[in-house]
């Protein structure tokens, strides 16, 4: 019974690390063909590089045809901005329809929940449209404006979830001893969202960081693209030649692996609470 | 306080606790949403000066595109396979992390990895796999149907979709169901193992009636995301071969920005978000019925 048992966990262990191999095997091919000639990719994906032939040849080249510093800027800007406005107003929002059960925030709430489930797709031809005769597209502000909307339906479904549950008499003393309803938000409810904070923060960070085609459809000049944009048009100029092509994919890569690395334990936890909400 | 006063200054915080988001919202989403009903009732065109009202000729024009319906059925079936892979993996991952093991959390971040790459990058990734590698692991085991790339064969082009959707959300669903897991509450298990319920049993009996609520969501993301792929489309295949596998995300763009039918790209992006609508919601009832109380 007791070899039988042994056996099943041995048999366990082999079919968890053969698949996580195979999840990660990508990954690692990326990395060693990376440090290839096309020629010698081509022969055998498998090789190891002899690094004294290449070495970082790809990735120089690559960094500079992406425009990588740029694009990462880029990125950093319209993410981190987007983000932190979505977490003051969609928090803000949440408390205000919480606290207020008057019908026309009922409407609101329930027209925010009903919006989540509007595939991009829907939206996409009359934004485009709409802000192209406006004149308004090309322009990072504007992406982050239109983030900022989309972003609110799932922030706020979260945070009013959570702020239901917080007491009222804290606040209630804190009124009385004469402060605002803003003083109070910040003072008192704010601070107590921090967990829920986190998970939207890591939930739209993903989603802003990685996304492609609203981006595309907004940011048209070279000097204003993301870092998914630059990918993408450096893959169409340079189709040709692999070799630095996996190297800027490596490069796309690597900041956000460093963050997941610190992180990692908040960014599961932020995408479990996230989904079970 | 009078009540005028009150009256004011609630009408002032509500202008500042709700304002920012109503105006974001409603200028990005909602009033987008609404123009677009109106756009599918015109032939407009971003490259024409003027345009008119034509009725619901758009929808019959939709209606009558035989290429719009292939591509759609063959979405609805990428969305099934999908699901179905995507579940059944994370599922099983998720039960093998669960079990008695070491270094789960080490696993656990490893799985999830493909999560944090957007689907250009994904498709890039793939692309190569599927191009360099996967031919050459043909070539050394003599194994025809993988001798040539999957991504340039009519057939197969789909299910290299469907294997890199897989790739990227197992692990994504897999901390959903291990969550769900842990969730179960330890009584239960302890009861259904003195009753004799081991293994296989305890898992059909015990352990996946009480996770439906997983289920429901895990579904859900995937079946909702499927049908909105459109990067990794982009990346790996771009609609190649022969428009073999052009998903109904990637049929409304080309319609509207490469096409500029604006009019008829809007009544199928209609079509297709009543479709979306309809799935998801009829998944979540069908599954709600599965439900049962620990």
């Amino acid at each position: 019974m007791k070899e039988k048992k042994n056996v099943f966990k041995f048999a366990k262990y082999v079919l968890i690390y053969i698949l996580l191999i195979l999840f990660m095997m990508p990954f690692y091919l990326m990395v060693i063909n990376s440090f290839k000639t096309t020629q010698q990719f081509v022969n055998n994906p498998f090789s190891l590089p002899k690094l004294e032939k290449v070495g970082f040849g790809n990735y120089i080249s690559a960094f500079n045809k992406m425009n990588f510093l740029n694009a990462i800027r880029n990125s950093t800007i319209i993410t981190l901005i987007s983000v932190l406005l979505i977490l003051l107003t969609a928090s803000m929002a949440a408390y205000f329809l919480v606290r207020h059960k008057w019908k026309i925030n009922k409407i609101i709430f329930a027209t925010l929940i009903a919006s989540m489930i509007v595939p991009f797709q829907a939206i996409m031809i009359p934004l485009v449209s709409i802000y192209g005769r406006l004149n308004l597209m090309n322009s990072k502000w504007i992406l982050i404006f239109m983030y900022m909307g989309f972003g609110q339906g799932f922030a706020i479904f979260i945070f009013h979830g959570f702020i239901k549950n917080i007491p009222l008499e804290m606040e209630e003393s804190a009124l009385i001893d004469g402060c605002s309803k803003i003083q109070s938000f910040f003072q008192i409810v704010f601070p107590l969202l921090k967990p829920v904070l986190v998970t939207v923060l890591i939930l739209d960070v993903l989603w802003i960081w990685n996304d492609y085609l609203l981006p595309s459809l907004v940011l048209l000049s070279p000097i204003e693209r993301t870092l998914p944009l630059s990918t993408y048009s450096f893959f169409t100029t340079y189709s040709v030649d692999y070799a630095p092509l996996m190297a800027g994919i490596v490069l796309t890569i690597i900041p956000v692996l460093i963050v997941y690395l610190f992180s990692q334990k908040y960014i599961i936890e932020g995408v479990v609470q996230g989904a079970i909400k | 306080m009078n009540s005028k006063s009150k009256l004011l200054n609630n009408i002032g915080n509500f202008v500042i606790f709700i304002g920012p988001s109503l105006i974001a919202f409603s200028c990005v989403l909602l009033i987008p949403l609404i123009y677009g009903v109106y756009l599918t009732f015109t032939n407009y065109s971003p490259i024409k000066l003027t345009y008119e009202f034509v009725g619901f000729s758009n929808f019959q024009a939709v209606f009558t595109d035989k290429e719009f319906w292939q591509q759609f059925v063959k979405t609805l079936g990428y969305v099934f396979y999908s699901t179905i892979f995507c579940n059944v993996i994370a599922f099983l991952l998720a039960y093998l992390l669960t079990s008695n093991i070491k270094a789960r959390g080490f696993l656990r971040a490893g799985f999830f990895t493909p999560n944090l790459i957007g689907g250009i990058v994904l498709g890039y990734i793939w692309k190569f796999i599927f191009a360099n590698v996967f031919t050459k692991v043909g070539d050394a085991l003599g194994y025809q149907p993988l001798m040539t790339s999957f991504l340039t064969h009519p057939d197969r082009a789909i299910i290299a979709m469907i294997i890199v959707t897989v790739w990227q959300y197992a692990g994504y669903l897999m901390i959903i169901y291990i969550a769900g897991f842990v969730g179960i509450p330890q009584e239960v298990q302890e009861a259904s193992e003195i009753d004799g319920a081991t293994g296989f049993k305890k898992l059909c009996s015990i352990t996946i009636p009480l996770m439906v609520p997983s289920f429901i969501i895990c579904f859900f993301i995937v079946i909702s995301r499927g049908f909105m792929t459109y990067d990794l489309n982009l990346a790996l295949t771009n609609g190649q071969p022969y428009g073999s596998t052009r998903l109904a995300a990637m049929h409304i763009y080309q319609k509207a920005f490469q096409a500029n039918e604006y009019g008829i790209g809007q009544a199928e992006a209609i079509i297709f978000f009543a479709t979306v609508a309809i799935v998801a919601v009829s998944q979540v009832l069908l599954t709600k019925k599965f439900e049962v109380e620990a």
